[in-house]
C-alpha cells in the first residue's frame, strides 16, 4: 500500500512555535483504513497527537476527515489498521474512549426545546458525573464560553455561533483528556470564527489537553494548530509543523504587509533593495503594500527600512505559505493517484480562505 | 456491514488473537468511579430524559384528550343503557365491566375505541425516536457519550411505554370514575383486577406498535416516511387483515362442498388472522373483560355445542387468564420481534447518514 510519509517525529531545525510536546501520544493511528464497499474513504492513515498539542487535519470536503474522527471515537469500525486513543483501542473499548474524549461533531445539534444548561446536564448524566459536581462544572463552562447569560434559555433561540460555543462546552463537560473538534468554525460569521478560534487556543493553553481539529479552512488551521496533517482523497499526504511543511514544500518566500508613516511611498526604494523580490499594493487595504522577501527576511526588511529613513507603522509577515504548500502537495498527490480516483480536487482543492467565513 | 463498535455485541476483531497484548487500561483516572459503575446505566438516563420530553409534549396531551372524549362518550352512553335496563342486564356478570365492553349504538364500546386508537399511541411515541435525533443532529453527540448504542433504543422504548401507560391509566381511571358515578354499583375486586389486567394487556399491544414505529424511525431517515409506513401497517392490519386472511385461506385450502373442507378453510383463516396483533389483542380483551368467553373461533363454538355448555357459563379470573395466555404470549413475541428488528437495524447503522 502506498504509505503516507509524515515527517520524522524529531525533525531538525529551530524550535517552531508548534514544537512537539513530550509525552506518550494520546492519539495514535497506525495504517488506519476505512472502505465503504469499493470506495476507500481513508487509506493507510498514520499519525499521532501528543498531550498539549493542537493538531490540525486539513483537507477538502470529502477527504475522509470525519470518517477518521469517527474511527478514533469508535463510532465506526476501521476496515484495517488500528487506532489508539488515550491508550485504548476504540474498536475494542469504545466506552472507555468516549469517557475520556470530548467530541464536537460536524454541525452539532442540540435538543432545541431544552435550555443550554439542560443540554449540558444531560451530557453530564450520560457521563455519570454526580449532579452537584456537574452543576458547578457546567456553570464554569458556560461562563467560559460566554453563554452564562443565556444558559437557561431554550437552545432554539441561540445563534449558530452560540450553538458552536455550547458544543465546545458540551465536549468539555466530561473533563476530557482529548478534544476532537470536527469543522468547528463551519458556517459561522467572521466574528464567530474569531471567537471560536480564540476559545480553542485558550483551551489548549489552559488545559494542556490534546486537541484534534479538522477543517477545510487553511487560515484557521494555521491560526491555532501546532502541527498540521494535510489530507487528500483519504490519504495523509504530509504532516508536520507549518515550518517543517514549508521546508519540505520548498517555499522560499515570505509576503510582508507594510505601511509607513507620513504618506511616504517606499515603493521605489523597495524595488531597488536587493532583498526584495516583488512589490504590489495590498488590494485589501489601501495604502498598504505587499512585499515579497526571502523566508525569514521580514526582520531585516524592517531594519533596512528604518535605516533608509522610512518609519514602518505596520509590518506583518503573512503566513500564506501553508496555502502554497497545500496547493503544491495536493496537486502532486492528485497527479500521483491512479486514474479513477475522485477528481474533485485538482482544479481548486480549497476554497479561497479569505472571506470564507462570511458564507 | 458489521456490528457497530458501540454495541454490546463484541466486534469480530476482538475474537481474534491480538497481535500485541492489550496494555493495562488506564483506570488510574477514576478507579473509584469505575468500581461503582453498574453494567449499564445509559438507558435509564436516556429513558428519564425522553419520558420528561414526552410528558411535556403536545402529542401526549392531544392523544389524552382524544381518548378521554371518546372514552367519556362511550362510557356515558353505555351507563345510560345500564341505568335504563339494569334489571334486564342479567346476561352480564358484572355491570362494571359491561361499562367498558358494551356498546350502545351508535357509540362503540370503550374497549373497541381503545383497541382502534392504541396503535396510534404507539406510533405517536415511536415514529421519530431515532430519525428525530438524526434530523436534529444530536445523534453523533449522543453516541459520543460513554453509553452503549442499545441504551439509546432501550431508553427510548421504555420512555415511550411509560408515556403510553401514563395516558392509558389516567384515561381509564377517569372514565371508570364517571361510569361508577353514573351507575352507582361498586365493582368487585375481581372486576378491578380484570380491568387492570386489560390495561396491562393494552400496554403490551401498544408496545408492539411502539417497537414497530421505532424500527421505522431507524429504517427511514425522514420522520414523515416513518410515520406513513407505520400507519400503513396499522390500517392494513385492522382494515384488510381479515380480508387478506380469507383470501390466503381460500387459495391454500379452498372451501369445498364438504363440511370437512369448510372446517379446514375456517381453521386456516383463523390461524392466519391470529398472526395479526390486532386479532390477538381483540380476542384477549374479550376474554379478560368478559368471563363468559371460554375460547375463540370455530373450535370453541364446536366445543361448547358438543358439550352442551350453557351460554351462561362464566369463568373465574385464573380460568380467563388461562384462556388468553396463548394470545398474550403471541403478542409479547410479536413485540419482541419488532423491537429486535429496530435494535439490530440500529446497531448496524453507520452514525453518519
Amino acid at each position: 500500500m502506498a504509505s503516507a510519509t509524515p515527517l520524522p517525529a524529531e525533525a531538525d531545525g529551530p524550535a517552531a512555535p508548534g514544537a512537539r510536546p513530550a509525552g506518550a501520544p494520546v492519539i495514535e493511528a497506525i495504517g488506519l483504513t476505512k472502505r465503504y464497499g469499493r470506495r476507500t474513504a481513508v487509506e493507510d492513515l498514520t499519525f499521532e497527537v501528543r498531550p498539549g498539542e493542537v493538531f490540525g487535519l486539513l483537507g477538502p470536503n470529502g477527504a475522509g476527515k470525519t470518517t477518521t474522527v469517527l474511527m478514533l471515537l469508535g463510532l465506526t469500525e476501521p476496515t484495517a489498521g488500528r487506532a489508539r486513543v488515550v491508550g485504548v483501542d476504540p474498536t475494542r473499548d469504545p466506552l472507555e474512549v468516549k469517557r475520556r474524549v470530548g467530541y464536537l461533531p460536524d454541525s452539532v445539534g442540540f435538543y432545541d426545546g431544552l435550555s443550554g444548561r439542560a443540554n449540558l446536564a444531560y451530557t453530564a448524566r450520560l457521563n455519570r458525573i454526580p449532579a452537584r459536581e456537574a452543576a458547578g462544572r457546567i456553570d464554569g463552562l458556560l461562563a467560559r464560553v460566554g453563554l452564562a447569560d443565556v444558559a437557561d434559555e431554550r437552545v432554539e433561540t441561540y445563534s449558530r455561533g452560540m450553538r458552536q460555543r455550547l458544543g465546545i462546552a458540551d465536549a468539555l463537560v466530561k473533563d476530557p483528556a482529548v478534544l476532537i473538534l470536527d469543522e468547528p468554525t463551519v458556517s459561522l460569521d467572521p466574528e464567530g470564527v474569531a471567537e471560536i478560534l480564540a476559545l480553542i487556543a485558550r483551551i489548549a493553553v489552559e488545559r494542556g489537553i490534546a486537541i484534534l481539529l479538522s477543517s477545510h479552512l487553511l487560515d484557521q488551521v494555521q491560526a491555532v494548530c501546532g502541527r498540521v496533517g494535510i489530507f487528500y482523497a483519504g490519504r495523509l499526504i504530509a504532516a508536520g509543523t507549518v515550518v517543517e511543511l514549508a521546508a519540505r514544500g520548498g517555499a522560499a518566500d515570505d509576503v510582508v504587509e507594510l505601511a509607513v508613516a507620513g504618506g511616504a511611498d517606499p515603493t521605489g526604494w523597495l524595488r531597488s533593495a536587493p532583498s526584495v523580490g516583488d512589490v504590489s499594493s495590498d488590494p485589501a487595504a489601501p495604502g498598504r503594500l505587499l512585499v515579497r522577501v526571502a523566508a525569514g527576511g521580514g526582520a531585516s526588511l524592517a531594519a533596512d527600512l528604518v535605516a533608509a529613513g522610512f518609519a514602518p507603522v505596520h509590518l506583518r509577515v503573512r503566513e500564506d505559505r501553508l496555502d502554497a504548500i497545500y496547493r503544491r502537495l495536493v496537486h502532486a498527490a492528485a497527479a500521483d493517484l491512479p486514474a479513477g480516483r475522485p477528481a474533485d480536487a485538482p482544479g481548486d482543492p480549497l476554497p479561497s480562505h479569505r472571506g470564507e467565513g462570511s458564507r | 456491514m458489521s456490528a457497530a463498535p458501540g454495541s454490546r455485541i463484541r466486534p469480530r476483531r476482538a475474537l481474534r488473537p491480538s497481535p500485541e497484548p492489550p496494555p493495562a487500561r488506564p483506570r488510574s483516572a477514576a478507579p473509584a468511579r469505575a468500581e461503582e459503575r453498574p453494567p449499564s446505566h445509559g438507558w435509564r438516563v436516556v429513558a428519564a430524559k425522553e419520558t420528561a420530553d414526552h410528558l411535556g409534549s403536545v402529542r401526549l396531551y392531544v392523544l389524552a384528550v382524544v381518548l378521554t372524549i371518546a372514552g367519556v362518550a362511550a362510557i356515558y352512553s353505555m351507563s345510560q343503557v345500564i341505568r335504563g335496563a339494569a334489571a334486564d342486564a342479567t346476561g352480564y356478570r358484572s355491570l362494571f365491566l359491561a361499562l367498558f365492553t358494551g356498546g350502545a349504538d351508535p357509540v362503540p364500546a370503550f374497549v373497541t375505541l381503545v383497541g382502534f386508537l392504541a396503535p396510534l399511541l404507539g406510533i405517536a411515541f415511536g415514529f421519530d425516536a431515532v430519525n428525530g435525533e438524526r434530523a436534529d443532529r444530536t445523534l453523533p453527540r449522543l453516541l459520543a457519550q460513554p453509553i452503549y448504542r442499545d441504551d439509546v433504543v432501550n431508553g427510548k422504548f421504555v420512555a415511550g411505554l411509560l408515556a403510553v401507560a401514563t395516558v392509558l391509566v389516567a384515561v381509564v381511571a377517569f372514565v371508570a370514575g364517571i361510569g361508577l358515578i353514573r351507575i352507582g354499583i361498586p365493582p368487585t375486586v375481581e372486576d378491578v383486577v380484570r380491568l387492570v389486567l386489560w390495561v396491562a394487556l393494552t400496554v403490551v399491544y401498544v408496545g408492539f406498535w411502539l417497537a414497530f414505529a421505532t424500527f421505522c424511525s431507524v429504517a427511514f431517515r425522514r420522520a414523515a416516511s416513518s410515520a406513513l409506513v407505520a400507519i400503513a401497517l396499522w390500517i392494513g392490519l385492522t382494515l384488510f387483515g381479515v380480508l387478506l386472511a380469507t383470501l390466503v385461506a381460500n387459495l391454500l385450502s379452498p372451501p369445498g362442498s364438504t363440511s370437512a373442507d369448510q372446517l379446514a378453510n375456517l381453521r386456516l383463516r383463523e390461524t392466519l388472522e391470529r398472526l395479526s396483533p390486532d386479532t390477538l389483542y381483540l380476542q384477549a380483551t374479550r376474554a379478560i373483560l368478559d368471563p363468559r368467553v371460554t375460547g375463540f373461533g370455530i373450535d370453541a363454538a364446536l366445543a361448547s355445542q358438543s358439550q352442551g355448555a350453557l351460554p351462561s357459563t362464566v369463568l373465574s379470573l385464573p380460568q380467563s387468564v388461562l384462556v388468553v395466555w396463548p394470545q398474550v404470549v403471541a403478542l409479547v413475541a410479536l413485540t419482541v420481534v419488532s423491537f429486535g428488528l429496530a435494535y439490530v437495524t440500529f446497531l448496524r447503522q453507520e452514525v453518519r447518514a
